[in-house]
């Protein structure tokens, strides 16, 4: 049941922009004619009950699956069907959900390889990578081997990685899971920071709703494949369909 | 790597500069194999220690690099010198061939080792019908003086040979730490840990990987050349075998996966492994076939049970020689 099929317009200039995308596995439809943008400099949540379609979503964008149908133009080109490393050197970086470290690397390597992509040589990326391990508070454990983290560490690590390779737009999947309140509040105002100090725009899936109703300019619900609701976090809790398909019944703010 | 370490390192390169002036043709053969496996195991460890790409059949680039330029010789006398470029760039060529054909097809894990054994079981009985190399029969090179050095043309006394793998073993150990310390090394160790966060931090795994695979089998090459003129002798069945492919792999295995002393040391157990055991058998004087072999897989069993990461990881922490 599309809603709405129209483009989702946020802004007047769009990073990104996603039109009727498709993709299923063996015939289920894991997102199903999905179009939406995100203006540039702007932080966008993304939300919707489990086996949605959000973490497709984003590997569709991520250039880590390619989709069946549709279009994804990024900075006003093409990209869809481009290699994940195609992408990131566009100025797409992501986290991932399931958490990826280099278990066997330090802390700041880790970061080291993201940064390798912009740097020139080693030195310059180990510069670079120290300044953003000491953003997001992780240079005390630079040193430290990344299977020696925490698992909100770890996330931090995913964040930081992605963020070496100077992404023009951030996909984050589920960063603040396992995080207490409290925490939740410190990432956020960091990633709020990213945002407005450094201008990176922020396309995040979240489960925290406080946290996506204290940070996302606009919300995406997605049910089923397919986008059931959008507008300003104020206004996505009055629409009576995502409260009942999602809100009403697994709030977890 | 800290000051102790260096001067442990100084002091390896002391001795083992000097060590023609007060060993024996046994002894020093034995430090050429030493040295030898030190420098094919470094060869190796970048594809599976640094990359995570793992090679069972390493043979192929040491029996194609040994029978370009051995038969180039035998044939038309072409220096080694020059022989060895061309063994090189076969091996090259080779190497980029099968990664190509791996990686694009997305054959990973066990079955591109099967792979990597495939293609040294073809160049094997390829080989051995190959007439213009001698087939299964051999090629053979000429022999000349020993006591007289031929520079050109690789001839000459044991000690040359020593010092000619020594140079080999120990440009090996300098690539493969600055390697490991630049952008390759970096990439390499990613892909290692996780290809696709690899990929997603925008590394061209496919083109890195295939990289791996030639510096490895670039430098197995020239291993290949040094073995062909240090035997003078070549046969299908025993370069290109498993076996040989299973040796160069131990070193580092028993050394320590990725790591940059970990084939050095792990050569230097092997050796004195296989030489204990001989040793051993003749003291006791035990006369029953494959017991020397028995010893040897013991010791192998043992470092593996009781040191799974390799011996140098644990000797390191043990002497504080990391920082």
């Amino acid at each position: 049941m599309a809603v709405d099929r129209a483009e989702v317009k946020v802004g007047a200039m769009n990073l990104l922009e996603v039109n009727n995308l498709g993709k299923s596995f063996h015939g289920l439809h894991a997102v199903n004619g999905v179009s939406f943008s995100v203006a540039a400099d702007s932080i966008v949540g993304l939300i919707g009950p489990n086996g949605a379609g959000k973490t497709t979503l984003f590997n569709l964008i991520a250039g880590a699956l390619a989709p069946d149908s549709g279009s994804i133009a990024f900075a006003g080109t093409r990209v869809d069907g481009l290699r994940p490393d195609q992408m990131c050197v566009r100025g797409i970086g992501r986290t991932f959900q399931i958490v990826k470290p280099f278990a066997g690397l330090s802390v700041l390597d880790n970061v080291v390889v993201g940064a390798l992509q912009r740097a020139p040589n080693v030195i310059t990326a180990r510069l670079c990578a120290e300044g953003i391990l000491a953003k997001l508070g992780l240079e005390s454990k630079r040193h430290l081997p990344a299977a020696a983290l925490t698992l909100p560490d770890r996330k931090r690590l995913e964040v930081a990685r992605a963020l070496a390779t100077k992404p023009k737009l951030l996909l984050l999947d589920e960063v603040m899971a396992g995080l207490r309140p409290t925490e939740c509040d410190d990432f956020a105002a960091t990633l709020r920071d990213l945002n407005r100090r450094d201008g990176v725009t922020i396309l995040l899936i979240e489960h925290v709703m406080r946290t996506v109703m204290a940070l996302a300019d606009h919300v995406i619900v997605l049910h089923h494949g397919e986008i059931i609701g959008h507008g300003t976090p104020a206004e996505i809790v009055r629409q009576p369909n995502v409260v009942a398909s999602y809100l009403g019944a697994s709030d977890q703010s | 790597m800290n000051r102790r370490a260096s001067f442990l390192l100084a002091l390896l390169a002391v001795t083992l500069i000097s060590l023609p002036a007060f060993a024996n043709n046994y002894f020093l053969s034995l430090a050429t194999f030493f040295l030898l496996f030190a420098y094919t195991g470094q060869a190796w460890n970048i594809m599976m220690g640094f990359a995570g790409q793992l090679s069972l059949g390493h043979a192929l680039y040491l029996g194609v690099g040994a029978y370009t330029a051995g038969a180039l010789y035998f044939h038309y006398g072409l220096s080694p010198w020059i022989g060895v470029w061309l063994a090189i760039v076969a091996c090259i060529a080779l190497g980029a061939f099968m990664g190509a054909l791996a990686f694009r097809c997305d054959i990973s894990g066990v079955y591109f080792t099967l792979l990597t054994i495939a293609f040294a079981e073809f160049a094997r009985i390829g080989f051995d019908h190959f007439a213009w190399v001698g087939g299964s029969a051999g090629l053979f090179l000429k022999v000349a003086q020993q006591n007289h050095i031929d520079w050109l043309n690789l001839r000459g006394p044991p000690a040359m040979y020593y010092y000619v793998v020594l140079i080999l073993a120990a440009l090996a150990f300098a690539a493969s730490a600055w390697l490991l310390r630049q952008r390759p090394g970096f990439y390499w160790q990613a892909i290692r840990e996780n290809e696709e966060a690899a990929r997603s931090l925008g590394i061209d795994s496919f083109r890195w990987k295939i990289f791996a695979v030639i510096t490895s089998a670039a430098m197995t090459a020239v291993a290949g050349v040094f073995l062909a003129f240090y035997y003078n002798n070549l046969f299908p069945e025993q370069i290109f075998s498993i076996n040989r492919s299973v040796e160069m792999i131990l070193g580092p295995v028993i050394g320590g996966l990725g790591t940059l002393f970990g084939p050095l040391v792990g050569a230097a157990l092997m050796i004195v492994a296989t030489e204990g055991a001989t040793e051993l058998v003749d003291a006791l004087g035990w006369n029953i076939p494959g017991v020397k072999q028995l010893i040897y897989g013991v010791i192998l069993f043992a470092v593996i049970v009781y040191l799974p990461h390799g011996v140098w990881p644990s000797i390191a922490r043990k002497l504080k020689l990391e920082r």
